[in-house]
């Protein structure tokens, strides 16, 4: 037995009535105001623990990436929220709704009580400043009133704590390779104590021991600070491997919802079992799917797409435009 | 805060694929490559293309309706009149006359120089780019030495080098597209080197096509938005030059220009005799000129960069959205119930 | 039927900086068999050389030193005028890899006019139709004047094997054909890469850094670590009982839902201790020095 498999355990028991919720969001919908209005995200609820690994999983334009910045109210029009409730509980026992929030509140909040690792942040590096310029600037955003000597050991506190030396503190972005840029990237998105971090794809980028560093670094930083993570992927076995609940995502709608164990043994949405069957084990038997022929086409793919509108892309920010 | 938008520089590169969404969100599938790279039609590019027909309609058939723009005649310097509409010059030449002559001449100038200094400069910018390595090096320091020479004093030097009899349009034109190249292929080859480097190029090299196919089949569409936008201003550029060429008496000598024209009307001393008739025609029709190319050219950057196209109706989706999700903030934080007020306000 | 043999392949490359030059050797004596009806997986990270590889094979780049052989079943070499009809490639962006300015058809049809597969037009728009129903892109006729935008990730993944296939390639170097696609539809592109291979008899390079699908795709795995090979054999043999460090790192950062837990655990080999001086060669069952010529490789001792 592993130690991820005794938390695991931990958390069946644990979970979900003992622990307190940290976020709920309710019926959240939001429609992208194009032409034909779409609906990225539809009636999503669901309730973050604290301390928990959510991973939220789906296919590219599922909405898992606007719900996320829906979440933080980061979505830029045209995409809007048009109906829901989404609500912080705060660690002293204030309750923010998050979409009443003024936008000087909304500053405030975001970053402090809720932080976002972005899809292909560590190439959002400011290139002409050094990590510490970039470190100061979060900070005193935010707590203007911190002298220089505490930024500067909150800035090495950060960055041991994922793992990079603080001699690099005096670095420029490109003078690190692209695991340590996306580990500077979640140093700053802990360096307020956020509640609630929200990562988007962190790992997509990087090849697969990098990954596996940082996703340590992820599960033993949850475990030391006591922080929730919503972490989005496409790729279910890492959630499972991570996670301690999973919601899966189908056209803007969450799917199932269901603890890391049980959606692996017993899935019962059919799209959760394709996704599951998406992937080949790497010990198993060499499976059914093996060269044979048949299965060729996906259901759903050989429909011509032509005449659906291309829908503006997952992201808000629209990488593209 | 830092930059977290994750950024990702435009490039021209890109435009076939962007058009493609764009037109693609629009509801409209193009079907056709060719009718993509097409500008729609605004009011400006109406604008322009009209002023552009309209100069051009009158110095391609003008010249065969007036009479002889070097007739002279005994009644110097009288103004607009109805046998002559825009009046005469000191020597009693027909200014109008002489009008379309010189916006036949200007409009020659410019096509020849604009399709010169492009055909230059796709080549050393595309081919150079293509080639790349020591072809590449080499281009690019013919053409860097060629952007930091100095125009107009060099086509001044020149000009006044060549003897005036031998000094025609084609020597002109050769001049000024010899000097207004090299900006125009430093951006090619910008971009070249950016579709060069695109796996559809390496993928048709490796499926076996030929050098030069590559290049006009594959990478050129790709350019066309910016050689053409390229083209507009190296006319204008020409037409403008050989103004200021011939009004300081360096200009083609067996040619008459727009420029030319104010070079007699200067000599005669139209400004201070209050002859307006004389230098504000052809003052006008290379501004007008000028206005509609440049207007023809915001209709192609939108081709360039098709985020310019969907601005306006980008913003107004944004308002409409922003407004929407204040009138639910407004809601939650009179603490009603959000979630209908905002369903009906969706509505 | 054709099959390449890679000899002792390097390929350097010159970083100028300033006036110093450094030489980084991108690949270092890397061989491999291509067979047909066989596919070899080419496994590693970024930086490892495996896409350099890919160019060399696929003569985009030339070699710093080395060899590749194309033969043919009764012994003739493909030379150079032939080559591009025999090896093709699919590249791993689809996005990318179709040249938005031009329609599907396009993309396969000149493929299949420039190796003089088809004599004019009306058998040219057969032909294209006929290969675009092997891919399962149906119906043909009305995916064939569509441009790539109008097409899905896997669609155009389609149409990309399908513009490889046209010239009637017998060697297929896919280079992370998979990696850019929806996960729902990896494993239905992978097998009809499986099916064309058995069809036409291909031999296949599956260039990947997953090491699942490297195992049930492949017949055999190559592990190549900045540039040189650190361990071949068959697919099973090298996953499940990898020897070199390396390979057994790579093992457990893959997961696993059958053996949860191992990403996260500590590693299962001293990462300083990973080097590139060895490989372990499942067929001969012992390990050889690499970066040297195949020929010269001595026999090494090395716990595993």
């Amino acid at each position: 037995m592993t130690a991820a498999d005794n938390r695991r355990d931990e958390a069946v028991l644990t979970e979900p009535a003992l622990t307190e919720p940290v976020l709920t969001v309710e019926d959240l919908t939001v429609v992208y105001e194009v032409e034909q209005p779409v609906t990225a995200v539809k009636d999503a609820s669901l309730t973050l623990h604290r301390g928990e690994i959510l991973g939220l999983a789906g296919e590219s334009g599922c909405g898992k990436t606007t719900l996320a910045y829906a979440v933080n109210r980061l979505h830029r029009p045209p995409a809007r929220i048009s109906s829901g409730r989404i609500t912080f509980h705060d660690k002293d026992g204030d309750d923010v709704d998050i979409l009443a929030l003024e936008d000087a509140e909304l500053r405030a909040f975001r970053w402090d009580k809720l932080s976002m690792v972005f899809q292909g942040a560590m190439n959002a590096l400011n290139p002409v400043t050094t990590v510490r310029a970039q470190l100061k600037d979060t900070l005193l955003a935010h707590r203007p009133r911190m002298s220089r000597k505490e930024v500067r050991e909150r800035s090495e506190e950060v960055l041991r704590r994922v793992g990079v030396d603080p001699g690099r503190l005096g670095s420029y972005p490109h003078e690190l390779s692209g695991g340590m840029r996306q580990r500077v990237m979640i140093a700053m998105a802990m360096l307020l104590e956020p509640q609630i971090m929200i990562m988007d794809e962190p790992t997509t980028a990087l090849d697969v021991v990098v990954q596996r560093d940082i996703l340590r670094e992820i599960v033993r930083l949850r475990d030391e600070l006591d922080f929730a993570v919503v972490f989005i992927t496409h790729d279910l076995p890492l959630l499972l491997e991570i996670s301690d609940r999973i919601a899966v995502m189908l056209e803007g709608e969450i799917v199932e919802l269901e603890t890391a164990e049980k959606l692996y043994r017993e899935a019962r949405h059919p799209y959760t079992r394709k996704l599951l069957g998406s992937f080949p084990s790497l010990s198993g038997e060499r499976g059914a799917f093996i060269r044979t022929g048949v299965d060729e086409t996906a259901p759903g793919e050989e429909t011509p797409e032509a005449t659906t509108p291309t829908v503006p892309a997952q992201a808000p920010t629209e990488e593209r435009a | 805060m830092t930059n977290l938008k994750p950024t990702s520089e435009p490039s021209v590169a890109d435009s076939a694929e962007l058009l493609a969404e764009t037109s693609a969100e629009s509801g409209r599938p193009v079907r056709s490559g060719w009718r993509m790279l097409l500008p729609t039609m605004t009011p400006w590019l109406a604008i322009g293309l009209g002023l552009i027909v309209a100069i051009t309609l009158f110095g391609v058939i003008g010249p065969y309706l007036v009479g002889d723009p070097r007739a002279i005649r005994d009644m110097g310097l009288t103004g607009p009149s109805a046998d002559f509409w825009l009046g005469t010059t000191q020597t009693g030449q027909d200014v109008l006359a002489q009008l379309a002559h010189a916006t036949r001449g200007s409009l020659q100038i410019g096509v020849i120089v604009g399709l010169l200094a492009t055909a230059l400069s796709a080549f050393f910018g595309i081919y150079g780019a293509y080639r790349g390595r020591a072809v590449d090096e080499v281009f690019s320091l013919f053409t860097n030495v060629f952007l930091v020479i100095p125009g107009l004093p060099l086509v001044i030097v020149i000009s006044g080098f060549v003897p005036a009899e031998s000094r025609g349009l084609w020597t002109i034109a050769v001049v000024l597209a010899v000097t207004s190249w090299a900006g125009s292929a430093r951006v090619l080859r910008a971009q070249t080197l950016s579709v060069r480097n695109r796996d559809y190029v390496a993928a048709s090299q490796v499926s076996g096509e030929r050098p030069w196919r590559v290049i006009i089949v594959e990478i050129l569409p790709n350019l066309l938005p910016v050689i053409a936008s390229q083209f507009v201003f190296a006319v204008i550029a020409a037409i403008l030059g050989e103004a200021g060429l011939s009004f300081i008496g360096l200009g083609a000598s067996n040619s008459s220009t727009l420029g030319t024209m104010l070079f007699y009307a200067q000599n005669g001393f139209a400004l201070s005799l209050g002859a307006w008739w004389w230098f504000i025609p052809p003052g006008l029709i290379i501004a007008l000129f000028g206005t509609g190319l440049s207007l023809v050219n915001f209709s192609i950057d939108e081709i360039i960069n098709p985020k310019l196209k969907n601005l306006r109706l980008h913003r107004k989706r944004a308002r409409r959205a922003a407004r929407l999700e204040r009138e639910l903030a407004q809601a939650a934080r009179r603490g009603g119930p959000a979630a209908t007020a905002s369903k009906e306000s969706a509505r | 039927m054709t099959s390449v043999h890679v000899t002792d392949l390097v390929k350097d490359y010159t970083i100028r900086n300033g006036l110093k030059r450094t030489r980084l050797r991108a690949v270092d004596h890397v061989s491999l068999e291509l067979t047909p009806g066989r596919t070899v997986a080419l496994v590693g990270e970024s930086g490892s050389g495996k896409s350099t590889i890919a160019k060399i094979l696929t003569r985009m780049e030339k070699p710093t030193a080395g060899t590749v052989a194309v033969e043919r079943d009764d012994g003739t070499t493909v030379d150079r005028s032939a080559y591009r009809r025999e090896v093709q490639m699919v590249f791993q962006d689809p996005f990318a890899s179709l040249n938005p300015f031009h329609s599907i058809e396009h993309h396969i049809a000149r493929p299949l006019r420039i190796h003089n597969r088809t004599a004019k037009g009306e058998e040219t728009r057969e032909r294209v139709l006929e290969m675009l129903e092997r891919v399962n892109l149906t119906p043909a006729a009305n995916i064939a004047p569509r441009r790539p935008h109008e097409l899905s990730g896997g669609q155009r993944q389609r149409v990309a094997i399908a513009r490889a296939l046209a010239p009637g390639a017998k060697v297929l170097i896919a280079d992370e054909p998979v990696s850019m696609l929806d996960v729902s539809i990896r494993l239905g592109v992978l097998n009809l890469m499986g099916r064309l291979q058995r069809e036409d008899d291909l031999a296949v390079l599956y260039i990947t850094h997953d090491l699942a699908t490297a195992r049930h795709f492949s017949d055999e795995i190559t592990v190549l670590y900045r540039g040189r090979v650190v361990e071949r054999g068959p697919a099973d043999a090298v996953i499940l009982d990898p020897h070199h460090e390396y390979t057994k790192l790579l093992a457990a950062a893959a997961p696993d839902p059958e053996r949860p837990g191992r990403v996260t655990a500590a590693d299962p080999v001293d990462r300083d201790a990973i080097d590139n001086s060895a490989c372990y060669d499942h067929f001969a069952g012992e390990w050889r020095e690499a970066g040297v010529p195949a020929a010269e490789a001595k026999a090494v001792t090395r716990a595993d």
